[in-house]
């Protein structure tokens, strides 16, 4: 199928963007990469009257060393995050949860702001970003302005983004040295997860001295995995504790129920993947 | 209507199009190149694989005006001048990567894209790689030959699980 008619924009500033946007309002869609996009409108499940293509705005692009944080252009592709040498040194996480994301043609198009935007909770870039507390900068006509993580997702594919302002930077604090695993259970290739687990370390000596874990599909936002960060904070690096850590990463979750399994198969794949995620992390995998 | 400008298997094109038109639609019932072809409904199949400025994209999930001001290589530019087989078509051929061969324009486009980036890659990164392409016939093992055999990694493959 194709999608019904629209008109196309494709501004090649974010101001010009913002411009449109104001101008066509609630008929406007945004495209960023287009690959959760299309499909919807290829579906006829959304129909807007006008399209704002960021594709042409440069300064959307790229990744920036911004001192103590990492400062990811909405616009860079899942393919270019992933390949780039700051992210794999200073947020291993994300770099690896990208291995698993997708396939390499939807890599190439895709990108980290749009699939964050997109907030699909069986997202795989959603846990690592709410583990490492990145920080979204939105523009709108009044500005910009920063929205924490644990802010950013609202409910399923729905973000504190306002409909007149655009996701442009997100901001991830630097952890040089941290171990980093991202543990995804499919049942078939390129797809996205059951259930799947961000976790990232930092060892002290076999001692475990901080963790931060993000759970994918565990509820209609990504989710922290607080009572297992806490309890492995100062266990040692050990099969045995982390298990008993892990056996809490479930607690206070509200997992979906859908064909590919219910809410307490959830639960249960999600403290097997935490062990596994904190192990690997820990490079005791 | 939207003017759009691209190259396209190296000849330049320009054309009006609908800005809700698809690439790949753009490319077969525009320009007539079929040898790209649609093989799902959900951007899954890959089997409309083409290169849009040097990397794989799946055309059916890509607006023609997205391309625009672009470089698209297809299936239909991959071949010499004088008709001499690209070498990744040439061992699709010699391996019998193929059955029906509805999969294998997008299989050879990516399999292209995949040995530019890692030329000699192991059983698992072909298979990792050729992840977004789906084929209903041959059960993938002479598709993973044909791909080793065009990065002349075949020998030491065989060689490695003997
Ligand atoms: C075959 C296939 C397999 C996939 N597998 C996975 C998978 O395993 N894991 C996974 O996580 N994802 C998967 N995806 C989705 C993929 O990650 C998409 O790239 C991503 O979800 C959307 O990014 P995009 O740039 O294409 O955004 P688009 O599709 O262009 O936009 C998505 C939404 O976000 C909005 N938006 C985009 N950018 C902005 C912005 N800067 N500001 C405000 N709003 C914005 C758009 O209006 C739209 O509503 C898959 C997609 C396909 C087609
Ligand atoms: S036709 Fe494009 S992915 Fe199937
Ligand atoms: S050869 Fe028939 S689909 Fe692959």
């Amino acid at each position: 199928m194709i999608p019904a008619a629209f008109g196309y924009v494709a501004p090649t500033s974010v101001e010009e963007a913002l411009a449109a946007l104001a101008e066509h309002g609630d008929d406007a869609k945004i495209i960023a990469g287009g690959q959760s996009l299309l499909p919807v409108l290829r579906m006829r499940l959304n129909a807007p009257e006008w399209v704002i293509d960021l594709g042409r705005i440069a300064s959307l692009r790229g990744v920036r060393d911004g001192g103590d944080h990492l400062a990811i252009g909405a616009m860079t592709t899942h393919h270019d995050v992933g390949q780039d040498p700051m992210v794999h040194e200073h947020a291993l996480l994300i770099s690896k949860a990208i291995t698993h994301l997708a396939d390499a043609q939807v890599r190439h198009r895709g990108t980290f702001g749009g699939a964050l935007a997109h907030a699909d909770p069986a997202g795989d870039l959603g846990a690592p970003a709410l583990a490492l507390d990145a920080i979204f900068v939105v523009q709108g006509p009044g500005g910009s302005r920063e929205i924490p993580a644990a802010d950013f997702f609202v409910d399923l594919f729905e973000t504190a983004i306002s409909d007149d302002e655009i996701l442009t930077e997100i901001r991830v604090p630097k952890y040089g040295g941290w171990g980093a695993s991202y543990e995804k259970f499919v049942r078939i290739a390129h797809q996205w997860p059951i259930v799947a687990v961000a976790a990232s370390v930092r060892l002290e000596g076999d001692t475990i001295a901080e963790a931060r874990i993000g759970l994918t599909n565990m509820g209609s936002t990504p989710v922290r995995a607080r009572a297992t960060e806490q309890m492995l904070a100062g266990q040692p690096a050990t099969e045995e504790g982390v298990a008993a850590a892990a056996a809490l990463a479930a607690d206070g979750t509200t997992p979906p129920s859908d064909l590919n399994g219910d809410a307490d198969y959830r639960r249960h794949l999600a403290t097997v993947l935490t062990r596994r995620a904190v192990l690997a992390a820990a490079g005791r995998g | 209507m939207t003017r759009i400008n691209l190259t396209v298997d190296g000849q330049r094109v320009a054309d009006d199009v609908e800005p809700r038109m698809l690439l790949v639609q753009y490319l077969r019932e525009k320009l007539g190149k079929t040898g790209t072809v649609v093989g799902c409904d959900t951007s899954n199949c890959g089997a409309c694989t083409v290169h849009l400025d040097g990397r794989s994209v799946k055309s059916c999930n890509v607006l023609a005006v997205q391309a625009d001001g672009g470089e698209v290589t297809t299936i239909e530019g991959l071949a010499g001048e004088d008709g001499q087989l690209h070498p990744v078509q040439e061992a699709f051929r010699e391996c019998h990567g193929l059955q029906c061969g509805y999969c294998t324009p997008g299989m050879i486009m990516q399999t292209v894209d995949l040995l530019a980036e890692n030329p000699s890659p192991s059983e698992e990164a072909i298979r990792l790689g050729l992840e977004g392409n789906l084929c209903r016939c041959t059960g993938y093992h002479n598709i993973v030959r044909a791909v080793q055999h065009a990065a002349g990694t075949t020998g030491a493959a065989e060689g490695a699980s003997a």
